[in-house]
């Protein structure tokens, strides 16, 4: 047995750090952050609750900012940050919230991120950004040296992030932000929590319904401790954090996601809508229109392994004729598929579901097959057309 | 009795043989255990050297022989029932046994007490 990694020095915290420590989590170093890896329930019941019920993150090291047009112009704000991104963000809706990817100038992917549109007209020429704790001061640089005159970022450190996800999460929300239920998947609205003034989004990285509350610092401890007294509602740690979002298919960023990655090739362009596609006019336009039109040399896949064994991050993958075809990014054990899974990329002749191949692990070659993404269908909300 | 070593695996010894398991606290470290690999019977195993595998849902960590010998018996019950080691990892939830090859190695490990206070060092 290896010892545990020594503590780093420096370490950041949340607002809810001492609320971690008093439900007795066992804290790690993440992305500078000194965060819960699990709670006293361990990875697997964290895992399964949040599937079954409503599983409560601190997602507050994520960075939270809003660029804003002095012109109060939704359109001038967009055009501005459609020159970083792929994602349709002139065309986003009042409340309407994107998914998209901080692109370098070769195509690559410096973050991903959401974009968020307040749902009040009167915030219009604004535009929220939740980005990666582990980016974010690089990508505040970025913003900063690449939005022209006339867009300001404004770095929101003094808010908290926290997450509800799993299939009760919109039942015990409702008892606290009326109509929250009634929200759509992907859209956000400036709202009210038990009186307490939050933003609110249906949205997640579980796989599950779920829901994304930012507010004030000094606030993020009254509405953790008012969910968690709901029995309903389970805190869960990063270790299930991980594991829901493998087993939801979904990109982690350092993992399937680095500046070496393009989004076509990390299965991402859904993200990137028609009219972009067709414009361009982001960086790495070239490349990413090519990759569409042929076909990117890499595509991130679904691996499930045959047997128990798990591969790991960096494991090798082989074809059958025992040639080096691509690497493991993320792998590990399903809880709820009850057991091991990994994606990871391989050279585009190889991606195709039910392709065979041979991780090495342990310097053995464990058959595994290609499979669709996602190995655990995804719930998200979609609301009843009226 | 259990001998421990710094790596966190224990030793019971009976006559020549020694049955060898993670410790309580190891198991505490690790988290759910997910998978067991264990080693196959005959293999000779050096003082120190990676005998078996356990892996919980994030993280796979080495099994390290705390005396170098050779693996007569596995604990079959593991591999369908990795919970086990998270359940009893001080008994039931034995790895292998092994012929000791030379039991002055086991004076180079900590009884339970000497564990304990190492523990403390290292918390």
């Amino acid at each position: 047995m290896a010892a545990d990694p020594a503590q780093t020095n420096d370490i950041k915290t949340t607002p809810l750090n001492a609320a971690h420590r008093a439900l007795g989590a066992k804290m790690v170093p993440f992305a500078g952050y000194d965060m819960p890896v699990q709670y006293p329930l361990g990875v697997l019941g964290e895992h399964k609750w949040t599937r079954d019920s409503a599983g409560l993150f601190d997602v507050s090291h994520m960075g939270q900012a809003f660029i804003t047009s002095t012109d109060g112009r939704h359109e001038t704000v967009a055009r501005a940050l459609e020159a970083l991104i792929p994602a349709d963000i002139v065309g986003l809706k009042l409340g309407q919230q994107r998914y998209s990817q901080l692109l370098a100038d070769d195509g690559g992917v410096l973050d991903d991120l959401m974009v968020t549109r307040s749902q009040a007209s009167a915030d219009d020429g604004s535009l929220m950004l939740v980005v990666n704790a582990g980016c974010k001061d690089a990508d505040y640089a970025h913003l900063r040296a690449r939005l022209p005159a006339g867009i300001a970022l404004s770095v929101r450190e003094d808010r908290a992030l926290i997450a509800l996800q799993g299939p009760l999460a919109s039942a015990v929300i409702a008892g606290h932000v009326a109509g929250a239920e009634r929200m759509a998947f992907m859209t956000a609205a400036s709202d009210r929590f038990d009186g307490i003034d939050i933003h609110i989004s249906r949205s997640g990285y579980t796989g599950e319904d779920g829901y994304e509350i930012s507010m004030a610092a000094d606030k993020a401890e009254a509405i953790w401790t008012a969910l968690l007294a709901d029995t309903r509602v389970k805190p869960i740690g990063l270790g299930a954090r991980d594991s829901l979002r493998l087993e939801g298919g979904l990109c982690l960023y350092g993992h399937e996601l680095d500046p070496t990655t393009s989004p076509i090739e990390a299965g991402l362009a859904w993200s990137i809508q028609k009219r972009r596609r067709e414009e361009g006019g982001f960086p790495g336009a070239a490349r990413i229109q090519r990759e569409l039109r042929d076909g990117p040399s890499r595509r991130r896949v679904g691996i499930l392994p045959e047997g128990r064994a798990p591969a790991r991050e960096h494991t090798e993958i082989r074809a059958r004729d025992g040639r080096v075809i691509g690497e493991v990014t993320s792998g590990g054990f399903g809880p709820t598929l009850n057991g091991p899974l990994a994606m990871g990329y391989v050279e585009a002749a190889f991606a195709a579901v039910g392709t065979e191949l041979d991780l090495m692990v342990r310097g053995k070659a464990l058959p595994a097959k290609v499979v669709a993404l996602p190995f655990v269908p995804n719930r998200f909300f979609r609301a009843a057309k009226a | 009795m259990l001998r421990f070593s710094k790596d966190h695996e224990w030793i019971r010894v009976d006559g020549s043989i020694g049955t060898v398991g993670i410790s309580h606290h190891a198991q505490a470290a690790l988290g759910d255990v997910v998978f067991v690999e264990l080693p196959e019977v005959g293999k000779s195993v050096e003082q120190g050297g990676e005998a078996a595998v356990v892996e919980s849902v994030k993280a796979a960590s080495e099994v390290y022989c705390p005396v170098a010998g050779t693996v007569t018996e596995v604990n079959e019950a593991l591999p369908d029932n990795p919970a086990l080691v998270n359940e009893d990892p001080e008994a039931g939830a034995w790895f292998f046994k092994l012929e000791i090859a030379d039991k002055a190695q086991l004076d180079g490990l900590m009884d339970e007490a000497a564990y304990k206070a190492y523990l403390e060092t290292i918390a």
